[in-house]
C-alpha cells in the first residue's frame, strides 16, 4: 500500500520542538565581529556629509565602511525590461531614496556595540521632495533617478481597446486598492561569512540558496567554485528571502576585508523597511455584460508601486496580467500596467506575487457586477465559470490553463457552508436591524504554479547507500514547508526503505550542485518529481543489479517495498536487500546505486478552488469579525494532506490578514508609520477562526504524480473572499466596496458615508 | 565593556553564577552566555514571542527582560522541557497535529502553550486563541497550534511546567 497521500507527521518536527532549529543567528562562528547598518531617516534626500569619525573611536568598533570604502559596482535593474539607469548602491552615497536605505556599515567585536557605535554616524541630509503616492510618480517633477528621465520602471502595454465594452448592457468601474503588506517572516534577515583559505562559505537565510550563490559571485566577482552558500533553517520567506539584498551580500565583502567572520542579523524594525514589501498595486477593473448576468468584457488597469530601486515587484503586474480573467469563460479581456517608482520600501513577491492581485480584482468585479444587476454573487459566478470539459482552456490574454472543476468546487464550498441558511439568517439580520450585520463573501481562483513559463526545472537526486539507508539530496530550498518529510514519502514509496532511514539534505552548494529553490508553489512538482524521477532511475539500476546478482531476467525482478527488499517475482525468498545491491554495486563499479535528475515541467500547472468567509460587521463600531472560513482549495494529487492543509491554513490567514488588518504605512513626508510590530497589524490567533478544508483533487497531466502547487492558493483565494464578505454584509446600506484593509476606522466611515446620503 | 554585575540563575535546573552587563537582555544570556539558542529573537517591541521562556513557572519574553532582572530565579527554556527522550505533551502535540513549520515561533510559542496550561487546564478554543495572543506565527495561521493546545490540554500528563 502506497504512503504516498496518507498524514505523515513531520520527520524535521523533533529537532525544532526540543532544542530549536539552527538559523543563521545561531551558527557558531570562532571570532566573528557583529555588522550593524545606519539607514536613512529620510525618504528622500541629498547626503552632504558622513562624518564616521566619532564612531570609529566607539568601544569595540573594528571598522566604519561608507560607499565611497566600497570597491563594488552598483546594483543593476534585476530585469532587463527595466530602466537602466535604476541601479541600487550598496550602500548610499549621494542620495537616499527611501527610509532604511542603508548609508553606513559598522563592525563591532559585540553585539551591543554595533548600534552604540550608530548613534555616533552623523549624515547630514539636505530633503529633496518625496514621492510616496503611485499615483503621483509618473510625470512628477522629482525623479528618483534624473538620469532615467522618469520614474516608469517599466510599462507593460498589450494594447488599449476604445470599444471594448461596446454591446454591454451593463459597464461598471472601480478603483481598487491592493495594499502595500509586509511579509513578516519570523525570522528577519541574516547572514555570516567566513573565507578560508580565498574560498568563501556563506550563511544565508534564503529560499534560494544556488540564486544567493550566484548572485554573490555575480556582485562580488567570484567564481562558483570559490563560494559555498548554506541555508540552515530558515525562519520564513513568502517570497521575500528570494535572491540576495545589498546589506546580505556585503557581508562575504566585510569579512574578506577584515580578514574574519563576520555576521550581520537586523533588528525586526529594520526588516519591516528593509526586507521587501509585497503587493501594493492600485488597479481599475472594468466590467460589462449582459442583465443575464453573463460577463462579455472585463479590463484591469494595474498601476504597481515598485519602490526605490526596482527588484521583482515592478513585474508583479505581469503575473497579474496571466490570470486576468481568473476561473471565468469571458470573451474579451485586457490588462495593462505601469510600475513606478516611489521613495519607498522596494516591492518584491509575496505569497502569491501578482496572482493575489488579479483574484482581487476579477472577484471584487464579479460582485460589483452582481449587486449592480441584482443578481446573487453566486449565481453570476456560476453563470459565467469555465466548465470542465472546456480544459486545455486558452483565455483571452492566451494563458492556457489544464485542468479543473470550478463548478463542482463552487457547488462544495456553497454546500459545506451551508449558503442557503447563511443568506436566510442574513435576510433575518436585516429585517430586525440587528447591529450586528452578516456578511457573506465568495471567491472562485485560479492561480499559476510552476511556471510562468514551461521548462522550469529542478534538481534532486537519490543514493542507496551501503548501509541501506537512502540519501536524498534536493535543489529546493524548504522553509517550512516540509520537504524533508515530502521527499523521504516519495523515496520511500519507490524504494520501500523506511521513512526514518531516508535522509534529505538541501540548502548547501557544495552538497547539493545545482538547484532553484522554493518559492512560486513550485517545489512537489519540480522537485519532488526530480527526486521521484531520481528514484525510479535508482530502482532500474537495482533492478538490473538483481536480476545478474539472482540470475533472472530484469524483467522479472520486482520490489517488495514493504520488506525493502528486490526479488524474483513469485519467489520472495531468494532476495537481495537494499544493503546488499547497494554493496554490489559499489563494488562493480564504485558508483553505487545512485541517480541525479534535472526535472524539466512540460507546462505550468493552475491550482483553484473556492472560498467562502463570513464575517460579522458591528454596525456602530465598524468592526469586523471573521467567524467561519470555508475553503475547497484543489492542488492535484495531495501528497501529504497533513503538509498541504498546514500550507492553506497558513495562506488563508496571510489573506485574511491583509483583507482585514495588515498594510504598510507612510506618511505624506515618506516616514514609514508601520515599523515594527507594535505598529503594523500582524494577524494574531485571536483574529482568527479555524478554517473548515473541504478536500478536492483534480490531478494534473504536468507531471507524473499530478501535483500542483499548493503554497499560495490560502493567500489568493481568501483575501478576496473576505473583502467581498465585508462589503457583502454592508451592500443593504447601498455600500458597494471597501479598500483593504477593512479596518473599523474605514468600515465605519463607509458606513457613516452610506448613510448620511441615504 | 560596563561594569559587570554577578548574577546567579538556574537554568533548565542547572545553576549558573556569571559576570553579564547590566543590559544584557535574558533572551541573548539564554542564547550567548549559555548557548541554548532555541529561543528566538523575532521582534524588539515584545510583540512577537518568539523569545518566551518560563520564568519561576510563568511566561515572559526574555527580549524584554533584562539578564540581572532574572538573578535568583529558574528559567526554563525549551531545551529544558522534554524529560529526556520523552516530550512534553505540549511537545507531542504540536508534532501529531503539525502546529509548526518553519520551526522559528515554535519554542516561544511551546513555552507559551506550556504556561497558558498551567493557568487554564481545560480551555475553550476561544480562551487558546485570545491567550496565545502575544505569539505570533506567519505559518501556519494559528489552526494547528489551537488544535495541538486544545488536544495537549486532555492529554492527562498535561499540564506540566
Amino acid at each position: 500500500m502506497s504512503i504516498l497521500g496518507n498524514r505523515v507527521v513531520r520527520k524535521e518536527d523533533p529537532k525544532f520542538l526540543t532544542v530549536g532549529g539552527t538559523y543563521v543567528d545561531d551558527i557558531e562562528l570562532e571570532g566573528a565581529a557583529y555588522v550593524t547598518y545606519v539607514r536613512s531617516t529620510m525618504a528622500h534626500a541629498r547626503i552632504t556629509s558622513i562624518d564616521v569619525e566619532e564612531a570609529r573611536k566607539a568601544p569595540g568598533v573594528v571598522a566604519v565602511y561608507t560607499g565611497a570604502d566600497l570597491d563594488l559596482e552598483p546594483f543593476p535593474p534585476t530585469m532587463p525590461m527595466f530602466n537602466a539607469a535604476m541601479t541600487r548602491p550598496w550602500l548610499a552615497t549621494e542620495v537616499v531614496r527611501f527610509v532604511g536605505d542603508p548609508v553606513v556599515a559598522i563592525v563591532t567585536e559585540e553585539r551591543y556595540q554595533g548600534p552604540d557605535a550608530a548613534e555616533l554616524v552623523f549624515v547630514e541630509y539636505e530633503p529633496l521632495p518625496a514621492v510616496v503616492d503611485p499615483e503621483q510618480s509618473e510625470g512628477s517633477d522629482v525623479l528618483l533617478f534624473p538620469e532615467a528621465g522618469t520614474n516608469v520602471v517599466v510599462e507593460l502595454a498589450f494594447g488599449r481597446s476604445d470599444d471594448l465594452f461596446d454591446g454591454c448592457e451593463v459597464v461598471v468601474r472601480q478603483r481598487i486598492v491592493n495594499q502595500r503588506v509586509a511579509p513578516c517572516p519570523l525570522e528577519v534577515r541574516a547572514a555570516a561569512a567566513r573565507w578560508d583559505d580565498g574560498r568563501l562559505t556563506h550563511w544565508a537565510s534564503s529560499q534560494t540558496a544556488h540564486g544567493t550563490r550566484d548572485a554573490i559571485c555575480q556582485r562580488l566577482g567570484l567564481e562558483p567554485d570559490q563560494v559555498r552558500v548554506i541555508a540552515p533553517d530558515v525562519g520564513g520567506g513568502f517570497g521575500a528571502k528570494v535572491g540576495g539584498y545589498p546589506e546580505e551580500l556585503l557581508v562575504p565583502w566585510l569579512a574578506r576585508a577584515l580578514g574574519r567572520p563576520v555576521r550581520w542579523v537586523e533588528t525586526r524594525s529594520e526588516s519591516m523597511v528593509g526586507l521587501g514589501h509585497g503587493r501594493a498595486q492600485i488597479q481599475l477593473v472594468e466590467i460589462g455584460g449582459k442583465r443575464d448576468g453573463k460577463v462579455e468584457a472585463y479590463r484591469v488597469t494595474v498601476l504597481q508601486d515598485a519602490g526605490a530601486y526596482p527588484q521583482f515587484g515592478a513585474m508583479l503586474p505581469y503575473m497579474t496580467r496571466l490570470m486576468t480573467t481568473g476561473v471565468y469563460a469571458i470573451p474579451k479581456a485586457e490588462c495593462n500596467s505601469k510600475s513606478v517608482l516611489t521613495n519607498t520600501t522596494p516591492t518584491v513577491a509575496y505569497r502569491g506575487a501578482g496572482r493575489p492581485e488579479a483574484a482581487a480584482a476579477v472577484e471584487r468585479a464579479m460582485d460589483l457586477f452582481a449587486a449592480e444587476l441584482g443578481m446573487d454573487p453566486a449565481e453570476v459566478r456560476r453563470v459565467n465559470l469555465i466548465r470542465a470539459d472546456q480544459f486545455p482552456f486558452t483565455t483571452p490574454v492566451d494563458t492556457v490553463y489544464d485542468t479543473g472543476d470550478y463548478e463542482r468546487a463552487l457547488d462544495l464550498v456553497l454546500d459545506a457552508a451551508g449558503y442557503s441558511d447563511l443568506r436566510a439568517e442574513q435576510a433575518r439580520r436585516r429585517q430586525a436591524g440587528d447591529v450586528r450585520q452578516l456578511g457573506i463573501g465568495l471567491s472562485v481562483y485560479v492561480e499559476i504554479t510552476a511556471g510562468p513559463f514551461p521548462g522550469e526545472k529542478e534538481w534532486g537526486a537519490v543514493e542507496v547507500r551501503a548501509d541501506g539507508t537512502a540519501l536524498v539530496r534536493t535543489g529546493t530550498s524548504p522553509h517550512g514547508q516540509g520537504h524533508h518529510t515530502a521527499w523521504a514519502m516519495i523515496v520511500s514509496d519507490a524504494l520501500g526503505i523506511a521513512l526514518d532511514d531516508v535522509e534529505v539534505v538541501h540548502g548547501d552548494t557544495d552538497v547539493v550542485p545545482t538547484g532553484t529553490g522554493t518559492f512560486g508553489s513550485r517545489s512537489l512538482q519540480l522537485g519532488g518529481m526530480a527526486v521521484h524521477r531520481a528514484a525510479e532511475d535508482v530502482i532500474e539500476q537495482a533492478r538490473q543489479l538483481a536480476a545478474e546478482l539472482l540470475e533472472a531476467n530484469p524483467d522479472d525482478i520486482v520490489v517488495d517495498k514493504v520488506g525493502g527488499r528486490l526479488h524474483v517475482a513469485g519467489t520472495p525468498a531468494v532476495s537481495k536487500s537494499w544493503a546488499e545491491l547497494a554493496g554490489a554495486a559499489a563494488a562493480n563499479d564504485g558508483g553505487g546505486l545512485a541517480a541525479e535528475v534535472l526535472f524539466e515541467s512540460t507546462m505550468p500547472t493552475f491550482p483553484f478552488g473556492a472560498h467562502v468567509a463570513v464575517v460579522d460587521v458591528d454596525t456602530e463600531t465598524g468592526r469586523v469579525e471573521l467567524t467561519r472560513f470555508v475553503a475547497v482549495d484543489d492542488a492535484g494529487r495531495i501528497l501529504n494532506p497533513l503538509l498541504a492543509e498546514g500550507q492553506r491554513h497558513g495562506g488563508i490567514a496571510q489573506g485574511v490578514a491583509q483583507a482585514l488588518l495588515e498594510e504598510v504605512r507612510y506618511d505624506p513626508d515618506g516616514n514609514p508609520v508601520t515599523s515594527n510590530l507594535a505598529d503594523y497589524a500582524f494577524i494574531s490567533a485571536a483574529e482568527l477562526p479555524s478554517f473548515e478544508l473541504v478536500p478536492m483533487e483534480t490531478p494534473t497531466p504536468a507531471n507524473p504524480l499530478g501535483a500542483k502547487g499548493i503554497g499560495e492558493s490560502g493567500s489568493i483565494g481568501s483575501t478576496p473572499a473576505v473583502q467581498n464578505a465585508v462589503v457583502d454584509a454592508l451592500s443593504h446600506l447601498g455600500i458597494r466596496h471597501v479598500d483593504m484593509p477593512a479596518s473599523p476606522e474605514r468600515v465605519w466611515r463607509a458606513i457613516q458615508d452610506a448613510t448620511a446620503t441615504r | 565593556m560596563m561594569t559587570a554585575v554577578r548574577i546567579t540563575l538556574t537554568v533548565n535546573g542547572t545553576r549558573h553564577d556569571d559576570d553579564v552587563e547590566p543590559r544584557l537582555l535574558l533572551v541573548h544570556y539564554l542564547r550567548e552566555t549559555r548557548g541554548l539558542t532555541g529561543t528566538n529573537v523575532g521582534c524588539d517591541t515584545t510583540s512577537c514571542g518568539a523569545c518566551t521562556v518560563l520564568l519561576d513557572g510563568e511566561s515572559v519574553k526574555s527580549c524584554t527582560v533584562l539578564a540581572v532582572q532574572a538573578d535568583g530565579g529558574e528559567v526554563t527554556t525549551i531545551e529544558g522541557l522534554a524529560s529526556g527522550d520523552a516530550m512534553h505533551p505540549v511537545q507531542e502535540a504540536f508534532r501529531e497535529h503539525h502546529g509548526l513549520q518553519c520551526g522559528y515561533c515554535t519554542p516561544g510559542m511551546v513555552m507559551a502553550a506550556v504556561s497558558f496550561l498551567a493557568e487554564h487546564p481545560d480551555p475553550s478554543e476561544d480562551e487558546v486563541r485570545h491567550g496565545l495572543e502575544g505569539n505570533l506565527c506567519r505559518c501556519t495561521g494559528y489552526h494547528n497550534i489551537v488544535k495541538a493546545v486544545m488536544a495537549a490540554a486532555k492529554t492527562p500528563a498535561a499540564p506540566r511546567a
